[in-house]
């Protein structure tokens, strides 16, 4: 016997729904043998990771601050996968974007006004869209690799900001610690509820969604990206230039980054510090593909996604798991998104094996 | 030993994961797969590898768990590739990303406990030849390894009918399945190989280069393996030369850290990363006129239609 696949002949809407809630099921379930083999109560250690996130609204308020840069960067991403780009390099655009937008509010401490912060998150913006333009006037111009290239950027960003805040823009009162001095009020984004953390990034990130959704949906533009990403030929034909295309949605999604890296270096951080970002860029990957590349899918996905982050933290504490438990997780989850996209496509059938001829 | 030779020592010591794991990939990639798992893969390996040679005592051990532990990733991702015909890159990716946090947790007790390195093989007669017996018969059993790595890979891809029929499910996987080959057979072998010595790269990083564990200790090694897949232009030989190039780079930097150049420290770190693009860049634009390219089937998922 063997396994073969089968083309289905049609895919209902019910089965693309399907997918990520049966993927998230068998992670879960996975997630039970791995506590169990750890020795841990699988019970309680899902409680940790999944409900205790969200047991009030202070809870509440930190899995926004956490989804609110995993969505905004995956709805970008979100954009350059459906149209057949590899952009992954959203944690140097990210970082990136911190920089600009944290640069301005070093420049500007003591002396700055209200235009301060619109001017930051123009900067973060622009700074994250230029560097994500790098891989991609490289990969219409001379086809290297955009995967390799955005991703090599990632490490040189990080490096970057480790040496301005060791240097140049080291707190000068900072007892040699190496982070920027704490932003001033004009350069932080307000704070929507007293006494928690969470503040207008997810209000802009949330229109953010909305935009897109209408993008996608309503207009030539989305058409465009869909139709290249699914049948590039058939684009081409129809006279959409790809090359135009690498371009802009690596140039939307590198400002999304940007201004994600900008709005957590002023809204949640206040400062920039070496290894400010616990990998948002990464992890938005798995946050586009889980929200099936589409940007109401990845607000959703985000939300889920960054609860089990805070849950990992907690587990840190209160169940001494390693941190890593979380990228397993996270990968695992990965796994079974694309397994179960497979199936919505595919019949897998048992055969018997062919006798030798 | 004078200075030259411990330079040249120290480059092949550095360039030695890269080259392993760059060969492996090298093959992944000739079958039509594109594994981007190559970090992940390696990074099971240098925890894998480490933890059993901590616990056993004994080193050989390990380099076995390692291509193991790398054996087993690839056949992960051949699962969901090949198996399940599954986005290539989003599987490499996500098996990045699952080797990244799965090495942490398996490595989390033995993070910083010293042991002896693997020692060098010292060729009789040989060695005792004024600087070329230090640079090329003193080494570790690895770098013989990954030469002979390079020497086997290059003479089964071009001398061998298996290797003609492996390249030929990369270029055309419909018409090699037409023929009667097993074209997902193949590849699954393909990418097997690829886990094994992207493996034994990781149990080079973490049982000889630095005999200690610590987390995430690759370093974007995996990635830079791939860059040298594509900079070879797919070719045995040249990614033998571009392993060294990239390691030659690496002990290059932390020579002018130590010389005490006065360049942020930050730069000559990130001189790897950007000399990868720089390299990546020029080897295309002169592809322009032709040349050796990338196997035509090259990330496409392959399904039989029967």
């Amino acid at each position: 016997m063997r396994l073969t696949l089968e083309r289905r002949d049609s895919t209902g809407m019910a089965g693309l729904l399907l997918s990520p809630l049966l993927a998230v099921a068998l992670t879960l379930a996975s997630s039970i043998v791995v506590f169990w083999a750890l020795g841990q109560d699988p019970w309680r250690a899902l409680n940790v990771y999944f409900l205790m996130p969200v047991s009030d609204f202070w809870g509440v308020q930190e899995v926004a601050v956490k989804a609110t840069p995993l969505v905004l960067i995956a709805v970008g991403l979100a954009l350059c996968f459906r149209s057949g780009n590899w952009n992954i390099g959203a944690e140097g655009q990210f970082l990136i974007g911190a920089i600009c937008g944290g640069g301005i509010a070093v420049w500007t401490h003591g002396w700055g006004g209200p235009w301060v912060l619109p001017l930051m998150l123009v900067a973060g913006m622009v700074g994250g869209a230029l560097y994500g333009l790098i891989p991609a006037i490289l990969k219409t111009r001379l086809r290297v690799n955009e995967i390799l290239v955005s991703l090599m950027l990632v490490y040189v960003a990080d490096l970057l900001l480790d040496w301005l805040v060791r240097g140049p823009w080291r707190d000068p009162f900072g007892f040699n610690m190496p982070q920027t001095i704490t932003f001033a009020p004009e350069a932080t984004l307000p704070i929507l509820f007293d006494g928690g953390r969470m503040n207008l990034g997810t209000v802009i990130t949330l229109v953010v969604v909305a935009v897109a959704t209408v993008v996608m949906a309503r207009t030539l533009k989305g058409f465009e990206i869909k139709l290249v990403g699914e049948a590039p030929r058939a684009a081409r034909f129809a006279g959409f230039d790809d090359k135009r295309l690498t371009l802009t949605v690596f140039a939307v999604s590198g400002a999304l980054a940007g201004l994600a890296g900008v709005m957590e270096a002023a809204g949640t951080v206040r400062q920039l510090l070496p290894g400010f970002s616990p990998g948002y860029g990464f992890t938005a990957i798995i946050v586009a593909f889980l929200g099936r590349l589409n940007p109401v899918g990845c607000l959703i996905a985000g939300v889920f996604i960054a609860i089990t982050f805070i849950g990992g933290e907690n587990a840190q504490i209160i169940l001494r798991l390693p941190r890593d438990m979380t990228l397993v997780f996270q990968g695992m989850l990965l796994f079974y998104i694309l397994a179960c996209d497979t199936l919505i496509l595919y019949r897998p059938r048992l055969v018997p094996r062919r006798a030798p001829a | 030993m004078t200075l030259a030779e411990a330079i040249f020592l120290t480059v092949i010591t550095a360039s030695t994961p890269l080259l392993l794991a760059a060969i492996g990939e090298l093959v992944v990639e000739r079958s039509g797969v594109l594994n981007l798992g190559v970090e992940g893969m390696m990074i099971m390996g240098a925890a894998s590898g480490v933890a059993i040679a901590i616990i056993t005592g004994s080193s050989l051990l390990g380099v076995v768990a390692a291509i193991g532990a790398g054996m087993a990733m690839a056949a992960l991702f051949a699962l969901l590739t090949l198996g399940l015909a599954t986005n290539q890159v989003a599987a490499g990716l996500s098996l990045t990303i699952f080797g990244l946090g799965l090495s942490g947790v398996i490595g989390a007790p033995f993070v910083g406990v010293p042991r002896a390195g693997i020692p060098r093989i010292e060729v009789p007669i040989l060695s005792d030849i004024p600087v070329i017996g230090a640079i090329f018969f003193r080494q570790d059993p690895f770098v013989y390894l990954s030469i002979a790595l390079v020497l086997g890979v290059a003479w089964f891809l071009w001398r061998t009918k298996a290797g003609l029929v492996l390249r030929a499910c990369g270029e055309n996987p419909v018409s090699a399945h037409a023929l009667g080959y097993p074209v997902l057979r193949i590849r699954f072998l393909a990418v097997l190989f690829g886990g094994a010595c992207a493996g034994l790269g990781g149990a080079y990083l973490s049982l000889v280069l630095t005999p200690f564990w610590t987390a995430g200790m690759t370093a974007g090694r995996g990635w830079i393996a791939l860059a040298i897949v594509v900079f070879a232009s797919w070719l045995p030989w040249r990614a033998m030369l571009g392993a060294y190039l990239f390691g030659g780079l690496i002990i290059l930097q932390l020579h002018a850290q130590s010389a005490g150049i006065r360049v942020p420290s930050q730069l000559l770190a990130a001189l790897p990363y950007l000399l990868t693009i720089v390299a990546l860049t020029v080897i295309m634009a002169l592809r322009r006129g032709g040349g050796q390219v990338a196997p035509q089937g090259l990330g496409r998922p392959f399904v039989p239609d029967r």
